[in-house]
């Protein structure tokens, strides 16, 4: 018996306008992710169809699972719209099942010559009659056998499968996300890409304070990212001599103040560069001293562009079991230095003054060295994992 | 040479043993370091327990590698006691069990553990009525075999497993070291499941321990994180690597190879049959891999050697279980001296050959002949 994956549409069919905009970027999202998996993929005015092969079942719902733009979907039987085969199969479907049902149809071919609730009740008896443990509670039923009868195919399920919800990645324009390898910023770009946000990323690195290993950590966590959406660009930043120059030049106390500064300044640039329209990061009220409002109001001062926190009100155990939900977590732990882990002064300024930022910040010149670690970026294009780069041996 | 005594080990498969040289050749690191090659090590580590993982449909935090199945048993058994004392003293399991879980037993009732060992019927399977009635609320730890080692016996353990989630606080272990890779194994409803690799053409001296998340265990070797925190020392990359390679072999194709046993089975026990003085104590219950036999009259440790001087090897009970005395599975399931104090173990693999059966039941009639008087 064919089987097919329904995907409503949900939230999207409420775009008017925009509605077959995103319902396209949605299919073409979906037709990405399950390359390789030999589905054929169709479309209608109200759902998608993925008819699939029956032993790549688990691999399509965990991929779909991917995806954002599906709200929910089922795992429909597709039948030719006929009564005596509708009725053979929703017996073989119901056989096993014990406890309560109803039966939901929906008549999409006004054609068909039962009228829905008639028809309902009639499916009903033939279940009755079919297994005797069954009986009906319209109210709270254990088990919802929906019939959906088109033209030509009638479509029939018992499961709704919930999607991760939000839009699809690529209904809007991109961000520019900033990844520090913590806990929090994989957290950030995850629901920025709920949203529909297309994502670049910037990392900073520090070497030979930072080692090659928390780049890689960086490169895992994009990786971790990809499986969301389409390949990520990674910026890496060489800052060390920035980094260097602000902890020989400034007060301890404002150290951190000015090196967020300057990542700012340095991720709006790129930004401009990349065309994102939106800088994303991790940031968290309250979570560290650069991250009380006083900071984080002084150091947005830099830039005119809107700043997305998607996490910034959230607790520290909500992030992490977003983190472990998009299994960064366990990167995120692995213990390496970052940028904002090495040169930590003793007592950080929490309530931050602009005069004084500005006064620290005319001690080096400061453009001329943003000038420089831009033109000597680093680019990757980070791309989900292909299957076990250590096929060889296993 | 005809060895028809994989169920005591099997032999490498080459392609085990390819894995685990270049791994120990070009994979130096720890993967605990925190340098690149450590790093490099520890990716390949990781790939290796998710490989196992996967496998055996379960998390890749489930999956704790360990020495073998007599390692695995013990950190199963001694771990989920030290764990959780409170709840309760009691002890199920069966005398078919491995001997690193039934000596166990003795310490645990020194510790002031209760033992009961459930009544096997004489058909080998576990009497689910007495099981039953045997559980309490203080009943900690269940711990039976999937397959017996010596009879061959298969446990119903999905059925236990079912059994036992009417009571939340039994912990409920699998020796599966004779069952994995042998036959396809479930591990739903079951909360700890032991194995080792050289029962599947993989090494000796690696196993693994299948640790469900809702369970903990206290360590038997302390000294901090290493592939888990469930057991310490420098992880066994080689093993490691090699173990989940040899689970991945095992497992392909797995039906075909169960089916050629099973027609080797057939055979081998057609031909014993119509042996005189030949009782074939393997019934249907059994997987067809082993089979055990007693040779009635005639010592089997003297039949064993003199099929060893026609380069033939089977085992008088397991590899395991000491030499002298009657076989403790076939006096389980009720069988008089003559037939436990006799028995041998013939088993089989899917890299048996049709002729060496045949060879085998010949040289075993030559060797009867002789030895009788």
């Amino acid at each position: 018996m064919d089987r097919v994956v329904l995907i409503k549409y949900g939230e999207l069919t409420t775009k008017k306008g925009n509605r077959n905009y995103f319902i396209h970027v949605l299919y073409q999202n979906i037709e990405k992710k399950l390359k390789g998996l030999d589905v054929s993929i169709s479309q209608d005015i109200s759902r998608m169809y993925i008819e699939f092969q029956e032993e790549n079942l688990e691999l399509v719902l965990s991929r779909l699972n991917q995806v954002f733009g599906i709200h929910t979907y089922q795992v429909a039987y597709k039948i030719e719209t006929d009564v005596d085969l509708i009725k053979e199969q929703i017996v073989s479907m119901m056989k096993e099942k014990t406890g309560t049902f109803k039966v939901v149809t929906k008549r999409s071919d006004k054609t068909f010559p039962i009228e829905s609730t008639e028809f309902s009740r009639q499916m009903g008896s033939v279940l009755l009659k079919s297994n005797a443990s069954l009986s009906v509670d319209v109210h709270q039923p254990d088990t919802t056998l929906t019939i959906e009868i088109l033209k030509k195919y009638t479509y029939l399920y018992t499961d709704i499968y919930y999607g991760l919800g939000g839009y699809p990645v690529g209904t809007q324009p991109k961000g520019m996300l900033m990844l520090s390898g913590g806990i929090d910023s994989p957290v950030a770009g995850y629901l920025a890409l709920k949203r529909g946000v297309k994502l670049e990323a910037v990392y900073f690195e520090a070497i030979p304070h930072t080692s090659i290993e928390a780049r890689n950590k960086v490169i895992e966590l994009c990786r971790k990212l990809t499986s969301f959406t389409d390949k990520i660009h990674l910026h890496v930043v060489p800052f060390t001599e920035i980094q260097e120059t602000i902890y020989k030049e400034c007060n301890p106390e404002y150290c951190i103040t000015i090196m967020r500064r300057m990542m700012y300044r340095i991720t709006e640039r790129l930004s401009k560069k990349y065309k994102c329209l939106a800088i994303v990061n991790g940031e968290s009220i309250g979570q560290v001293a650069s991250q009380t409002l006083t900071s984080m109001s002084v150091i947005n001062q830099v830039t005119s562009m809107p700043v997305i926190r998607p996490v910034a009100c959230l607790d520290k155990l909500e992030i992490i079991d977003l983190a472990k939900k998009i299994d960064t977590y366990d990167i995120s732990i692995l213990p390496y230095e970052d940028c904002c882990t090495i040169f930590v002064p003793k007592h950080p300024v929490i309530h931050p003054v602009l005069e004084e930022c500005l006064k620290e910040e005319t001690k080096f010149d400061y453009e001329a060295m943003i000038e420089r670690t831009v033109s000597n970026l680093q680019t990757i294009v980070i791309q989900e994992e292909e299957d076990s780069t250590f096929s060889n041996l296993l | 040479m005809i060895y028809l005594d994989y169920s005591a080990t099997t032999p490498a498969n080459p392609e085990v043993v390819d894995t685990f040289s270049k791994v120990s050749l070009e994979y130096i690191g720890n993967p605990n370091s925190l340098h690149r090659l450590g790093v490099d090590a520890k990716h390949l580590m990781d790939a290796a327990t998710k490989q196992v993982a996967d496998l055996l449909h379960v998390d890749k935090e489930e999956v704790i590698f360990t020495s073998g199945a007599s390692e695995s048993n013990n950190l199963a058994i001694m771990g989920v006691l030290e764990k959780y004392p409170m709840r309760g003293n009691h002890i199920l399991t069966t005398k078919l069990e491995h001997s690193s879980i039934l000596e166990c037993m003795p310490y645990l009732e020194k510790k002031g553990y209760q033992i009961d060992y459930v009544k096997v019927k004489e058909d080998g399977m576990i009497d689910l009525d007495y099981f039953r009635r045997l559980l309490t609320k203080d009943t900690v730890l269940v711990t039976i075999h999937h397959v017996n080692s010596e009879v061959g016996f298969c446990q119903n353990v999905s059925m236990i497993g079912e059994i036992l989630k009417e009571y939340p606080t039994t912990i409920f272990h699998v020796d599966g070291t004779q069952a994995l890779g042998k036959i396809p194994v479930s591990l739903e409803g079951i909360d700890l499941y032991s194995f080792s690799a050289h029962k599947f053409y993989g090494l000796k001296g690696c196993g693994g321990l299948i640790k469900k998340k809702h369970i903990e265990l206290e360590p038997l070797i302390h000294g901090g994180k290493s592939q888990t925190i469930y057991r310490s020392g420098t992880p066994p990359l080689g093993l490691m690597v090699s173990t989940a390679k040899a689970l991945r072999l095992a497992l392909d194709h797995g039906e075909e190879k169960y089916a050629k046993v099973q027609k080797l089975n057939k055979l081998l026990k057609k031909e014993l049959q119509m042996i005189d003085g030949v009782v074939v104590n393997s019934n249907q219950n059994c997987i067809p891999h082993i089979v055990n036999i007693s040779v009635l009259d005639i010592k089997p440790e003297t039949l064993l050697h003199a099929l060893e001087e026609k380069e033939i090897y089977i085992s008088t009970k397991t590899a395991c279980s000491k030499v002298d005395g009657d076989s403790l599975t076939l006096t389980a399931i009720g069988k008089p001296s003559s037939i436990s104090g006799h028995s041998l173990r013939v088993s089989l693999s899917h890299l048996t050959t049709e002729e060496e059966i045949h060879i085998f039941v010949d040289c075993l009639k030559q060797c009867m002949e002789q030895l009788t008087f």
